[in-house]
């Protein structure tokens, strides 16, 4: 019993209506843990039901604390009758239960219901007290902190990444459930949620055990997915990576060194550094044998058998000395054996991580992926099979009792993925892989699991504890700071493992580089990049015939190869088209439909200034003597030569030249490769490897022989670049601009096609889909229009297939306004010039209110409203296009307090007496609102509603995280049987999303956070039955909750706390060797 | 290929003012991108009709979703649904409660029922406006009219507690409040040329003196009494305004205030013959409007009485302003010097008002 939680519901807002007779609801309110609940009194004919109610204790295992979610249930009383739900509240208590994070959760939750959306809010405050358990059996994991963000945390300091840590679990789909016949949506839908959540916490703790194990404290980068798998059952799984983190501002040295697994229930053993800066001494624990030891046993023995196979695919890595470089070489082996001895212990020498403190990375092979179709009916479990037979029926099973073994079939799965990709990393002389990911796309039984990552060698240093550092200590000093050598080849290039184009290094002209560099990290702080990037995507359709079960699968299978040669190739057309010759944070996505597979790759291409200039895009014809035909060659060769020109202009991508003396010729195969491995195979241990060899010359050669291709040069030119201003990337921030300003915008946005007509080809499909994806993006860049010069970052998509004919694409991104003026120092193109141009009234829009705030408000007398609206309406009909969405939700908007006529006279005159207003400006005063009402009564500045920042992002431009609060992993049905009143289905999704954004604010709020980041859309799984007026959507969405002080109000604190010293965005963590 | 599904939802709630104002006018999806397309919207951004279209949608729909929240403005302060800064929550209002003058004029004064609202088909027609904007507008009127009608204290205030409007928004809706509830008749022929902006003026001075808030203590009876403070005219006032009707009445004391006036007035007014010949009737007619206040019929006939008693026949005469403002000033004033008259309180609240309210009501 080593934990009690204590719960206290003060009070109601803003309920519905439950009694049409008195317009009033006679509310309490049901508290629910585990298996105890609690009730409030009822409050009598309220809309806004003051209960302050005692505290409710729950005295619980802290396992228990980690796997239940608290459960409020907000009731009508009825004396007659059975009292009706107003909505639920549930409740992470997590965050509570490490000891840095949030110390009570209070505030005000918005009260959902899965059938009506939020109706009302209710404030609760919860608080945990743990005792100390000194129980070394225990199956809790209380204190090790989970974060999404994919490097390390800002404030905090790796002192060890331990590696791959990963679970599943799995369990039977309520909405599958017999008993689903009988009840309500309703308490379907709520029965799913609660198991989902209580999955979440269970596998939470289970991968927290690991870590613990692992002598980790926390988990970066941590990935969970829900695999719906319908009948056969709901997967939830997670991946992330073990880490050993310090907390930066805090004096460390505080803790004594703890490394016995049986410690104190809120202190994390942390690695016992007393100064952050200095990396030394600390009574290490041989780390090598525990992570070996730790290895989950479950897969183990699968594994062993398998390896086998891949030692023949392994090239020999470890005999790369003396090949390589000149003086790298011996360096490069002595780093790899190092490193190896580190990694091979390893079962999955995988990070989730994209970014890496400085000198993590030491080189990067390329994209490493893995795919493979499972047939989902076909459960490996004898029991499974044995009972189900021929029906269908779950009837009278206690599904409980041959569930148990199922994770291993799942585990096997991914086990089987994951072996392959360890494979192909070895067979690129990397004994690493990075920025991995896993993904599935589920279609009726059938199911596809992917695994990507990209193959890197990595500086032992992090990975283990002092031991070798000493030696490595000056060799990485006089290697590290060349800034390229991640782009160096890991992999020997006497013995490649595919042809390669290698130059040395534009850089350090020591080395060998690649022509072309895939990777799914984001790009390296220290990477010397030309020019700016830009978003990059390939799309593709693929019809398939309808088929059952093997054959379907089947069908996939010998598809996939396929799609992933033609993704590819796209993508290598359009980098080359961009004139750009590295890919970050690559993303193919593979989905599965009824009747046809989508493939969506999307990346940020850059000009890597170490890689060599990628050559021009040739166009060749199969019937040289057709003169008509010639000239349209030539003429199409012409339009790509200008559209890489104007995008060299358009990224500033101005590489200086070089005369080829001093690079050397290319070295052994003059062949295009890029460093994609990929494989296939359908339940089978088979490794397909696909040749992606393409042309024979420098240039790029597109042959034009059939209207396939014809069509891939014109997808190639049909892609319009973003309107002038803005920028777009999926990486965290855009390569080439630095200077961003605070103001983001993060959004969702979803869109469904239905394809037309039934006997579509696959050119209409392509030209179907990439239309829907361009015509998104363009619908996004007009809605922010108003945030030019603006970047949309961490662009996400992807791509469903809910039904037969519908396509639906979801995109979450942040649109962050970046200082053009800046921008401008580093270049002065025609377009940066035209952008200026464009941008200057939104300037001024956007600076005005600053202004007003800070003078002439309090001076001027309010003008009178009505005419200004007069005035205004009359010359409405529209006003200019610049007046535009005004999305001035920067921070001085926020205090701005009112009178929104006057801005708008404000605007005139400073934009006719031409005053400038400067960016100091913006910077003054912090806070400060309302001060300037001349009336009581307009309160619009005293709202009670904090504002919560969300982004995709691991950081917020102009601000310092100074605390992670826990992680918000959240999972929402909604369903309606009214969808026609709802506005449809865009009303419904719309109103829906809005509902899950304000639910993750409320939490962040009520944890004591003003932002959540990372943030991921997970799952937006929408369907809908229009003709039985109904829909229902899933959505699952995941972040950092977190703590943030703007910088400028940071230098007022700082004299204060002149230790806290956390890292700005882009550079974190800290090396010293 | 047909979109099923399209939407965008922003973290902070993106408001468009100018779909707004096309939405608030009551523009079908379909006529504000006709509208936008245009205004030059697709040349300035590059854009297609299509981009235009779905981004029109989205907004309707915020609009649509906000419009219940706008009803009770405070519940969009603190509901948690759209974040939305506090400069654009106040924009959102403000806009949402705005008027047109051409609609605020035809229903002004009218009992806000249902009845008047089956005519909002004709109102809608006569003026331009749009049935949808007719209708928000009335519905607003009507919204703030029954949560402020049954609340003590000052009229403005409460608008502006439980509506969050500015100032001068509030004004405006205090004399709408006060016009529906008084059913002042402001739409005969004679009073077309009247503004919005000339009875909200007229309304604010009676609220300020006429009204039992006036007195600036409660009602007698404060329990049966169950007149509200701001919104009903003081009854006793108008109950004792018969005995102003001593001015006309008694001859002598009607010959008196002309010869005072007269003196006071000669040689500085342009007018004067005119006045002269025309005192009696003025005279007369003023105070005979004071002193039919006490019927319901009269009260609703107040502005057509004072127009037709004493605006048109100043008008017909051709007064300059100047000369009617030195006219009403020494016309109040020298009561004072009449030493049988004994309600100078009296006629000093009443035609202190009064006298504004002429001044503002005096023109072309």
């Amino acid at each position: 019993m080593p934990g009690k939680l204590k719960v206290k519901i003060v009070a109601g807002r803003h309920l519905p209506v439950m009694d049409r007779a008195s317009d009033l609801t006679d509310a309490f309110v049901e508290v629910k843990f585990g298996n105890t609940t609690f009730k409030t009194d009822v409050y009598l004919k309220s809309l806004n039901p003051q209960w302050n109610s005692e505290w409710f204790k729950f005295e619980v295992d802290d396992e228990d604390l980690q796997d239940e979610p608290l459960q409020i249930t907000v009731l009508d009383h009825d004396t007659y009758s059975a009292n009706d739900a107003i909505g639920k509240v549930y409740i992470d208590i997590d965050p509570l239960l490490y000891s840095e994070a949030a110390t009570v959760i209070s505030g005000w939750f918005p009260i959902y219901d899965t059938i009506h959306g939020i109706r009302g809010e209710i404030n609760v405050v919860v608080k945990v007290d743990l005792f100390n358990d000194l129980n070394r059996f225990r199956q809790s994991s209380c204190g090790v902190k989970f974060f999404c963000t994919t490097s390390i945390p800002k404030c905090y300091r790796a002192v060890i990444i331990h590696g791959f840590v990963e679970e599943l679990v799995v369990n039977e789909d309520p909405e599958y459930q017999w008993i689903d016949r009988i009840r309500t949506p309703r308490a379907s839908n709520e029965a799913r949620q609660r198991l989902i959540s209580l999955m979440s916490g269970e596998l939470q703790r289970k991968i927290g055990l690991k870590v613990l194990e692992m002598r980790g404290n926390a988990v970066v980068g941590y990935l969970q997915c829900f695999d719906l798998e319908g009948e056969s059952g709901l997967v939830v799984r997670a991946i992330g990576t073990a880490c050993t983190l310090d907390k930066l501002s805090s004096p460390a040295a505080f803790l004594p060194a703890c490394n016995s697994p049986s410690k104190e229930m809120k202190e994390i053993p942390f690695n016992e550094d007393p100064n952050p800066n200095t990396h030394s001494s600390g009574p290490s624990t041989p780390l090598k044998n525990q992570t070996y030891s730790f290895s989950p046993s479950k897969s183990y023995s699968r594994q062993s058998s398998s390896s086998d196979t891949d030692l023949s695919l392994t090239p020999k890595t470890g005999m790369g000395s003396g090949s390589a470089g000149k003086e790298g070489g011996p360096f490069k082996a002595l780093l790899r054996q190092q490193t190896q001895s580190a990694l091979e212990q390893r079962e999955f020498p995988f990070f989730t991580l994209t970014a890496f403190p400085p000198g993590f990375l030491v080189h990067v092979g390329g994209v490493v992926s893995a795919r493979s179709v499972k047939l989902l009916d076909r459960i490996h479990n004898p029991a499974f099979v044995g009972i189900m037979g021929n029906t269908r029926s779950y009837k009278l099973l206690d599904w409980n009792s041959f569930n148990s073994d199922e994770p291993e079939t799942r585990d096997a799965w991914w086990a089987e993925i994951r072996q392959e990709i360890k494979s192909h990393a070895k067979a690129l002389g990397c004994h690493a892989v990075v920025g991995y990911s896993e993904s599935t796309s589920i279609c009726e039984e059938v199911c596809i699991l992917s695994a990507s990552g990209t193959a890197a060698v990595l500086n032992p240093r992090f990975l283990q504890d002092g031991t070798v550092e000493g030696c490595l200590e000056q060799r990485l000093e006089e290697n590290l700071p060349t800034r390229c050598g991640f782009c160096h080849i890991p992999y020997d290039e006497l013995n490649m493992p595919f042809p390669a184009h290698l130059t040395y290094c534009y850089n350090c002209r020591k080395q060998k580089v690649p022509d072309v560099l895939f990777t799914t990290i984001d790009l390296p702080t220290d990477a010397t990049v030309i020019g700016k990037g830009c978003l990059i995507q390939a799309r593709l359709c693929r019809l398939k015939k309808k088929a059952q079960a093997e054959a379907n699968a089947t069908a996939i299978s010998n598809l996939l190869p396929f799609m992933e040669y033609e993704v590819h190739t796209q993508l290598m057309n359009k980098l080359k088209l961009k004139g750009m010759n590295a890919l970050f944070g690559l993303r193919i996505q593979i989905t599965v439909g009824e009747n046809m597979l989508m493939g969506l790759a999307s990346a940020t291409g850059v000009y890597l200034a170490a890689l060599p200039t990628p050559g021009g895009i040739q166009i060749a014809g199969k019937t040289p003597n057709d003169g008509s035909y010639e000239q349209h060659i030539s003429h199409m060769q012409k339009k790509i030569n200008d559209t890489i020109a104007k995008n060299k202009e358009l990224y500033e991508i101005n590489p200086p030249e070089i005369s080829e003396e001093i690079i050397g010729s290319p070295i052994p195969e003059p062949r295009q490769r890029s460093r994609l491995l990929r494989s296939q195979s359908e339940s089978s241990d088979e490794v397909t490897e696909l040749d992606l060899s393409h042309g024979k010359k420098d240039a790029f050669v597109l042959e034009i022989d059939d209207t396939d291709a014809m069509e891939d040069v014109h997808s190639l030119l049909t892609d319009v670049p973003p309107p002038s201003g803005f920028y777009s990337c999926n990486t965290e921030i855009m390569p080439g601009i630095n200077n961003w300003t605070s103001e983001i915008q993060m959004f969702t946005s979803v869109r469904v096609i239905r394809l037309s007509s039934l006997n579509l080809t696959n050119q209409a499909l392509n030209k179907n889909f990439n239309d829907l994806c361009e015509n998104l993006l363009k619908s996004l860049y007009f809605k922010l229009r108003s945030m030019i010069p603006c970047c949309l970052c961490h662009v996400n998509f992807t791509v469903s297939l809910p039904e037969d004919e519908l396509i639906q694409v979801t995109v979450t991104a942040v649109a962050i306004t970046f200082d053009k003026n800046q921008a401008l120092q580093t270049t002065k193109t025609h377009v940066e010039k035209s952008l200026q141009r464009a941008s200057t009234d939104n300037e001024e829009l956007l600076q005005f209110p600053l202004e007003l705030c800070s003078d002439s408000l309090p001076s001027h007398p309010l003008p009178p409203a009505k005419e200004h609206l007069e005035s205004a309406s009359s010359n409405s009909g529209i006003p200019a296009a610049q007046r535009a969405t005004s999305v001035d939700y920067s921070s001085f908007a926020d205090r701005c307090s009112s009178w929104i006529e006057l801005i708008k006279l404000k605007a005139q005159t400073i934009r006719r007496g031409s005053i400038k207003t400067t960016v100091t400006v913006e910077k003054a005063s912090p806070v400060g609102d309302g001060n300037f009402r001349n009336r009581p009564a307009p309160p619009c500045a005293n709202s009670t509603v904090g504002v919560v920042k969300m982004t995709p992002l691991s950081f917020i431009p102009g601000a310092k995280i100074t605390k992670y609060l826990g992680i918000i992993n959240m999972f929402f049905i909604r369903e309606t049987t009214s969808l026609r009143e709802e506005g449809g289905v865009s009303g419904f999704l719309h109103a829906f999303i809005a509902e899950v954004f304000a639910m993750v604010r409320a939490h962040v709020a009520a944890l004591g956070g003003n932002a959540v980041v990372s943030y991921i859309m997970k799952q937006c799984v929408f369907m809908e039955n229009p003709n039985k007026n109904q829909a229902q959507c899933l959505i699952n969405v995941s972040g950092d909750a977190v703590v943030f002080v703007r910088e400028s109000d940071l230098e007022v604190v700082s004299t204060q706390q002149p230790t806290a010293n956390c890292q700005s965005s882009g550079t974190e963590g800290e090396v010293t060797t | 290929m047909t979109s099923e599904l399209d939407i965008f939802v922003g973290n902070t709630t993106l408001i468009d003012e100018d779909v707004y104002r096309l939405w608030l006018d009551g523009y079908s999806v379909t006529d504000a991108v006709a509208l936008r397309v245009r205004s030059g919207i697709l040349e300035q951004t590059g854009a297609t009709a299509a981009v235009l279209q779905s981004d029109t949608m989205d907004h309707y729909r915020t609009f649509h979703m906000l419009e219940r929240l706008l009803h009770a403005p405070p519940k969009l302060l603190h509901q948690l649904i759209f974040q939305i800064p506090p400069s654009r929550q106040a924009l959102l209002i403000e806009r949402y409660y705005a008027f047109d003058e051409a609609f605020v004029r035809e229903v002004l004064g009218k009992k806000l029922s249902k009845g008047t609202k089956k005519d909002l088909d004709d109102i809608s027609t006569k003026t331009g406006i749009t049935l949808k904007s007719c209708r928000r507008q009335f519905d607003n009127f009507k919204r703030v009219f029954k949560v402020v009608e049954e609340m003590r204290g000052s009229l403005v205030d409460n608008i502006q507690q439980h509506f969050l409007l500015s100032d001068r928004l509030a004004r405006d809706y205090a004399a709408i409040v006060f016009f529906a509830n008084n059913r002042f008749e402001t739409g005969k022929k004679k009073l077309q040329y009247l503004s919005f902006g000339d009875f909200a003026f007229c309304a604010e001075l009676m609220i300020q003196n006429w009204t039992l808030g006036a007195v600036g203590e409660a009602p007698t009876v404060p329990d049966s009494q169950m007149d509200d403070m701001d919104m009903d005219l003081d009854k006793e006032f108008l109950q004792d305004l018969k005995e102003l009707k001593v001015l006309v009445a008694d001859k002598d004391l009607l010959d008196l205030h002309k010869s005072l006036v007269c003196t006071a007035l000669r040689g500085k007014l342009g007018v004067f013959s005119e006045m002269e010949a025309n005192f009696k009737n003025l005279s007369r007619g003023l105070v005979n409007v004071a002193a039919k206040l006490t019927h319901n019929k009269d009260v609703r006939d107040l502005f057509v009485d004072l127009v037709e008693k004493f605006v048109e026949p100043c008008r017909s005469d051709h007064w300059p302003l100047s000369d009617v403002r030195f006219f009403l000033s020494q016309y109040a004033a020298s009561v004072h010097s009449l030493d049988g008259f004994r309600h100078q309180t009296l006629w000093d609240r009443y035609m202190g008002t009064l006298r504004g309210c002429l001044l503002r009501l005096y023109h072309d």
